[in-house]
């Protein structure tokens, strides 16, 4: 008679492979996750690498003396129309020219004024604006060196190339070597990015008008967003009546979340600025838009959250005779507010690196200002750093990425702070 | 004990959908009594409950047809509101669930929202009262401020009974109270009931057989939706009059 084999025996000789399978599939998924984190790595590090130059501007020293009749009118008082008809620019480089005295040439002396920055005289300007009493004495001043002298500084001019072919050419590079010996030009932080908005120069542009037009459409944002949210939720949870139509209001909201942001940006353009005639450019308009679309975010993470609260909590305050609304706000909401707040968070993280909608809009702007409220023109980070990448000076290109970096900060920052409001509000049950 | 009517109830159908949970009961809840609704799973007595102070509303496509009347007025009328109706009949749910807050705000919410209490110590005097008559009081008087939920099951289970208390109600329902409660604290919440049956009217379903024999004074037995037996309770365990009832309480069935 033939020997059945045992079912342990069976399962026994499957065992190998079954093993061998759960192991092909653990590493499989190790794979994926490190494949990811290494991404992640190499899009930070290059980041890092390309932009944290940007900290540091080169600054070269000048020698100036403001003479009276550049600032005071006939009266003796400062004059505005005396300090805007002076040529500071003029002042600025010929003052820098005084290092190099032996360079008489007009082309020459062109060149050599190139090194610092075409902004030096209105540096100058403010200073003397700031403080009136420095007028007629001999000041020392550091004003910014130009971007493609600073770029050279910093090691990201390569000087190889033929002198043609090259945005520095070996006259100013000697100039510059001198200056060097001289003891004059130097790296120093960069506190001009920190601390103005957009210029046409690389060396006087800086992050902080941008920073200022993004918190204030972020304010805007949170302001219309989470309420509408929130009571939209509350409404789809608890007061409305199954049927087709509110089948059909899930499907769109569901929907609206997966809507391309331009699309959003187009109707804030129709209806906000063509239709209501809202100031154009405006942080209002701009968090208008982004609400619109962190909305359907929000409503869905809302309404999930409303939904994680045990029934029983409401059955209680409902068998106690509360109203549906009682039972909601006092029950119901604040168990359900550290999954409201996260998706809140999380929605604003995605609308603060939005750039189309605020494009359409018009908050892709060359500004010089800061801008100082919610109806001034103004620009957001995100569209910052597209201006910046779109343009075709070398110093623009760390600029962007230390601007990235700042905008990676606050997201980072923004979703850290979903996770300890979470922890800190979550009751337990 | 009095023989006075309280709850009546006539043909009441009602369905989920488009199935139907139960088939024309009729029955009358005498005062200051408690009543007992005992059979299988679902059997709709928990349904049956649920219609008694309209918690049925909140579930989507519960229907409910017939008449039931508290002091002969229709619950089921459009000009009542269920709000109204659910502060005259407390409930207290199968699962203990207090609010996740101190026990003074658990016990305090009810008369909160129905402004029963004009000032502070008034809603002080009604939260200890509540306690004192849940037999709760000794056991967290120093602690009122504490989370209800750092309870043990049976205090939390005679938190939200102190709760459906405070809001001063004509009738407490309760839907299986000691199912998730150990013997010691189903024999203090059923001890609790007694002594609550002289100043309210109870209805409990339950799916212990001695609980309803020890507790109520009348029983009634549902199966599959209908109500086979309404008697006094000694009456149904000691001579059912139908062979369904008396196959249930024999352990045959269910």
């Amino acid at each position: 008679m033939k020997q059945h084999k045992t079912n342990t025996e069976l399962i026994a000789k499957s065992l190998k492979r079954r093993h061998r399978k759960q192991t092909r599939l653990k590493y499989y998924g190790l794979f994926s996750v490190l494949l990811g984190i290494s991404f992640l790595l190499i899009l930070l590090g290059s980041i890092t690498l390309n932009g944290y130059t940007a900290f540091q501007q080169t600054v070269i020293k000048v020698n100036v003396k403001i003479d009276e009749n550049h600032i005071f009118g006939d009266d003796g008082k400062v004059s505005q129309d005396v300090m805007y008809a002076t040529n500071w620019d003029g002042l600025a480089k010929k003052a820098f020219r005084k290092v190099f005295p032996e360079v008489t040439d007009r082309f020459q002396q062109r060149k050599l004024s190139d090194l610092i920055s075409a902004n030096s005289g209105y540096e100058i300007q403010q200073m003397m604006i700031d403080d009136p009493s420095l007028v007629g004495k001999e000041i020392e001043i550091w004003v910014n060196a130009s971007d493609d002298v600073d770029q050279f500084i910093k090691g990201r001019l390569n000087v190889e190339v033929p002198e043609d072919q090259r945005r520095i050419n070996d006259m100013q590079l000697s100039w510059i070597q001198t200056l060097k010996e001289k003891n004059i030009i130097k790296k120093t932080f960069n506190t001009g990015f920190f601390t103005s908005a957009d210029s046409r120069e690389p060396e006087s542009s800086g992050i902080l008008g941008a920073i200022l037009g993004s918190a204030m459409a972020m304010v805007v944002t949170m302001f219309l967003a989470l309420p509408f949210a929130v009571m939209a939720a509350i409404y789809l949870e608890y007061f409305a009546k199954p049927g087709k139509l509110t089948d059909f209001i899930e499907v769109n909201i569901n929907n609206l979340a997966a809507v391309p942001s331009i699309v959003f940006g187009l109707l804030g353009l129709a209806v906000f600025l063509n239709f209501f005639q809202l100031p154009r450019s405006a942080p209002l308009v701009g968090g208008m838009v982004l609400a619109l679309m962190t909305l359907p975010t929000i409503i869905i993470a809302s309404r999930a959250a409303i939904r994680a609260v045990p029934p029983s909590i409401r059955d209680a305050a409902l068998g106690l005779g509360a109203s549906k609304m009682q039972a909601a706000v006092d029950h119901v909401l604040p168990l359900a507010s550290p999954g409201i707040l996260t998706g809140t968070i999380i929605g604003m993280a995605q609308a603060l690196g939005e750039t189309a909608p605020l494009i359409m809009i018009g908050m892709v702007v060359f500004l010089v200002d800061i801008p100082t409220g919610f109806t001034d023109t103004a620009t957001a980070l995100p569209v910052q750093i597209y201006i910046w990448s779109d343009s075709a000076e070398r110093a623009f290109y760390e600029r962007s990425s230390l601007a990235i970096m700042f905008l990676v900060l606050f997201l980072i920052g923004m979703n850290l702070l979903a996770v300890l409001l979470r922890k800190k509000f979550e009751k337990k049950w | 004990m009095s023989d006075k009517i309280k709850i009546q109830v006539e043909d009441v159908n009602v369905f989920y959908g488009d199935i139907q949970a139960l088939f024309d009961v009729t029955l009358d809840i005498k005062s200051k009594e408690i009543t007992s609704l005992i059979g299988p799973s679902g059997c709709g007595k928990s349904t049956f409950l649920r219609c008694m102070n309209r918690m049925n509303d909140v579930i989507d496509g519960c229907r409910v047809e017939g008449k039931i009347t508290i002091d002969g007025e229709n619950i089921y009328d459009a000009d009542k509101d269920p709000v109204l109706l659910r502060a005259r009949v407390g409930m207290v749910f199968q699962k203990p669930n207090p609010f996740p807050k101190t026990i003074f705000e658990n016990v305090a919410y009810g008369p909160k929202i129905h402004g029963l209490a004009s000032n502070t110590s008034e809603l002080r005097e009604i939260v200890e009262n509540s306690l004192e008559q849940a037999g709760l009081m000794d056991e967290v008087k120093d602690r009122l401020n504490d989370s209800a939920t750092d309870l043990s099951g049976g205090q939390q289970q005679r938190i939200c009974i102190a709760r459906a208390i405070a809001v001063n109600p004509e009738i407490i329902l309760m839907d299986e109270p000691c199912s998730a409660l150990d013997p010691i604290a189903t024999a203090r919440v059923e001890e609790l009931m007694g002594n609550l049956s002289n100043n309210y009217t109870i209805v409990i379903v339950t799916h212990s057989m001695q609980q309803a024999a020890r507790v109520s004074t009348n029983t009634a037995f549902f199966h599959l939706g209908h109500l086979v037996e309404f008697n006094a309770t000694k009456q149904i365990f000691t001579n059912p009059s139908d062979k369904r009832t008396e196959d249930y309480i024999t352990g045959k069935v269910g």
